[in-house]
């Protein structure tokens, strides 16, 4: 299997995890182990990003869940509603969490947290120009993708379906379009329900996916992570290897071509 | 355009009437659709619906997972002022209570932040009474002013606001706004608001609006529960949230479910107010709060310390997404002042420790932090 390399960093392990809605910090950990990935988003927000007075280090249940010489951190924005906003999350995430790799979530939307294309751009552009490894999370859109890499992104994040929504890859045909034309690695977010689509979100050429309500609220997290792993490597060797491709009709007896033999 | 329009063209009986009309295959295309409207919302808090309240929660507990995970949020409520002018003939608060009022100046604010912290707390709940000549937005947004450095999550449960005054709490860092507008019955709410600033009905139900508009993160919506019928009124509290949620769509939503509780009118003497034939028992009150979440899947559901023990030990797994906890509701309380009036006799009244270990032993996750005031900081 190929590493992956983003932000100049190599990747053994082709599955994110996010950390949230785990029903302890323990099972979150637990489950990140098992699947063993190499990078999980935290949101800023579920972090105590205040350092205290005594020993001046930040104390926090989840950043000391994870701390694991292997697992590398990406802190999420989620909770801004505009560019303004995800850039201040992401440098006061830069100062606490000292990296400079953001995963920038812009849903000015609570419903159904659909992100914000044109806010995800202008903060693109400004945290590149900072310095920071952006990964935004965005719609299947194609073209945006391309204005994003012209911005300076490391990565994009286009999702399968809504998020937590276990929908599966329901954005596949605009997937298609983006891993084929991108210069940056494409990790699927959002909406991958079950190791089968992760499997086949590897098998159309992505570069990695995230992964966080299917493994954090399954009847077992720790054993649901390991699926999820197992599926993800047979899925980039599959790609690796060249599918076949697959053939609806018989061939025919009469070849229309006979007659230039 | 706002929900006064929408409001004034519902009619309170036939609301009523239609609920009680709903059959039980009314109920049952509710649980099956995927996309509920109002009226699925009617059948599910229906005395029709009772049989399928095990199928209700079922649902109810899947979808909460999926949105939130397997978590609850824990806040605490600060009382800055028991001082009211209303009239409200239900409430401890009430202006012809007379017990000791008070209004927390710096000093014992900054007491009753430094108890607060050392139950682990990060949202915090600031409450008043309505006083406009002492609790008025200068207090408020000094009040916020000294809290926020000390929490990540500020919210206000107070007087209802004029629009700019909103603007100016969303500035100093004000995260939510609760508002509830007890019922939605405008003949019996000027029965139990005679007098006062609360007595204007309108006002009152555009409110909502005027937060919206502000920009405020998030908008808390629910009905005194005991007042009236609670289905009619938790039908048109559905409706006004329905159409928040689609006007002021970057705003984020949560329904508190308080019901009627004993208060003090003297040392000796409690009083509970209310009409036996409109409170909810706790098997109504499961399924209310199933049906707001089968109708709504990432509206935030909250339940306070005006519930018994038993009941929010076995609420956790259910739809609720937040809880208060070792709440005092009299000003001065978490610092040891025990004379000044509460508004409500607490019925749960374990500490924040206590409660974050139920949540955790149910497999759920305590959250004490979900926001920080680093969004808000670019202004």
């Amino acid at each position: 299997m190929k590493r992956l390399i983003i932000g100049g960093k190599e990747f053994k392990s082709r599955l994110f995890l996010g950390t949230g809605k785990f029903g302890s910090s323990k099972l979150m950990a637990d489950a990140v182990v098992s699947s063993g990935t190499e990078l999980v988003t935290v949101a800023l927000k579920r972090i105590n990003t205040s350092k205290n007075s005594t020993d001046n280090k930040i104390h926090d249940d989840i950043l000391e869940h994870l701390q694991h010489t292997n697992i590398n951190l990406l802190p999420n924005t989620s909770g801004a509603r505009n560019a303004k906003e995800a850039i201040f999350a992401a440098k006061l995430a830069r100062e606490a969490l000292e990296t400079n790799w953001i995963k920038l979530e812009i849903h000015p939307d609570p419903k159904y947290l659909m992100p914000d294309p044109i806010e995800t751009l202008i903060a693109t552009e400004e945290l590149s120009r900072l310095g920071f490894i952006v990964m935004p999370y965005i719609h299947a859109d194609p073209v945006l993708c391309k204005r994003l890499e012209d911005a300076g992104t490391s990565a994009v994040m286009p999702l399968g379906s809504p998020i937590g929504s276990n929908k599966g890859l329901k954005t596949i045909d605009f997937l298609r379009i983006i891993i084929e034309q991108s210069n940056v690695p494409v990790v699927i977010d959002a909406g991958i329900g079950a190791p089968s689509d992760a499997a086949k979100a590897m098998e159309i050429g992505a570069d990695a996916v995230l992964v966080n309500t299917a493994i954090a609220i399954a009847q077992h997290p720790v054993d649901m992570a390991y699926a999820f792993k197992l599926a993800v490597e047979a899925g980039r060797i599959a790609f690796e290897a060249k599918l076949a491709n697959k053939v609806n009709n018989a061939e025919a007896s009469s070849p229309l071509t006979a007659f230039l033999e | 355009m706002s929900f006064q329009k929408i409001y004034d063209l519902q009619d309170w009986n036939k609301i009523k009437e239609s609920i009680l009309n709903k059959s039980s295959s009314d109920v049952e295309n509710a649980l099956s659709s995927n996309n509920r409207t109002i009226e699925d919302f009617k059948a599910l808090i229906s005395p029709a619906a009772v049989p399928y309240l095990e199928q209700m929660a079922q649902i109810s507990q899947q979808l909460t997972q999926k949105r939130f995970g397997k978590t609850i949020q824990l806040y605490v409520p600060l009382y800055l002022s028991n001082e009211c002018n209303n009239y409200c003939t239900y409430c401890g608060f009430n202006f012809n209570n007379k017990i000791e009022r008070k209004t927390l100046n710096t000093d014992e604010i900054l007491k009753e932040i430094s108890e607060i912290k050392k139950q682990g707390f990060d949202h915090i709940l600031l409450v008043t009474g309505e006083a406009r000549q002492v609790v008025n937005l200068e207090y408020l947004v000094q009040s916020v002013n000294l809290i926020k450095s000390s929490f990540a999550n500020t919210s206000i449960e107070v007087l209802p606001l004029l629009q700019t005054e909103y603007e100016e709490l969303n500035r100093a860092g004000v995260y939510a706004v609760f508002v509830y507008q007890e019922t939605y019955n405008k003949e019996k709410y000027k029965v139990y608001h005679p007098r006062g600033k609360k007595s204007d009905f309108y006002f009152r139900l555009e409110t909502p609006d005027r937060i919206g508009r502000a920009g405020i993160h998030k908008i808390g919506l629910g009905i005194l529960l005991g007042l009236e019928d609670w289905r009619t009124d938790s039908c048109l509290c559905a409706l006004h949230l329905e159409y928040l949620q689609k006007k002021y769509w970057q705003t984020k939503y949560s329904i508190s479910f308080p019901r009627i509780r004993p208060y003090k009118v003297n040392d000796q003497d409690k009083k509970i107010f209310g009409a036996s034939e409109s409170s909810i028992s706790d098997k109504e009150l499961v399924q209310l709060i199933c049906a707001y979440r089968l109708f709504n899947e990432d509206v935030e559901l909250s339940v306070s310390t005006r519930e018994s023990e038993t009941f929010r030990n076995n609420i956790i797994k259910l739809g609720v997404t937040s809880m208060s906890a070792g709440s005092k509701t009299n000003p001065g309380g978490y610092s040891g002042n025990q004379k000044s009036l509460e508004q409500f006799e607490i019925a749960d009244e374990r500490n924040a420790g206590q409660i974050a270990e139920i949540i955790a032993s149910n497999d759920y996750e305590p959250v004490w932090k979900d926001w920080d005031n680093s969004f808000l900081k670019y202004e």
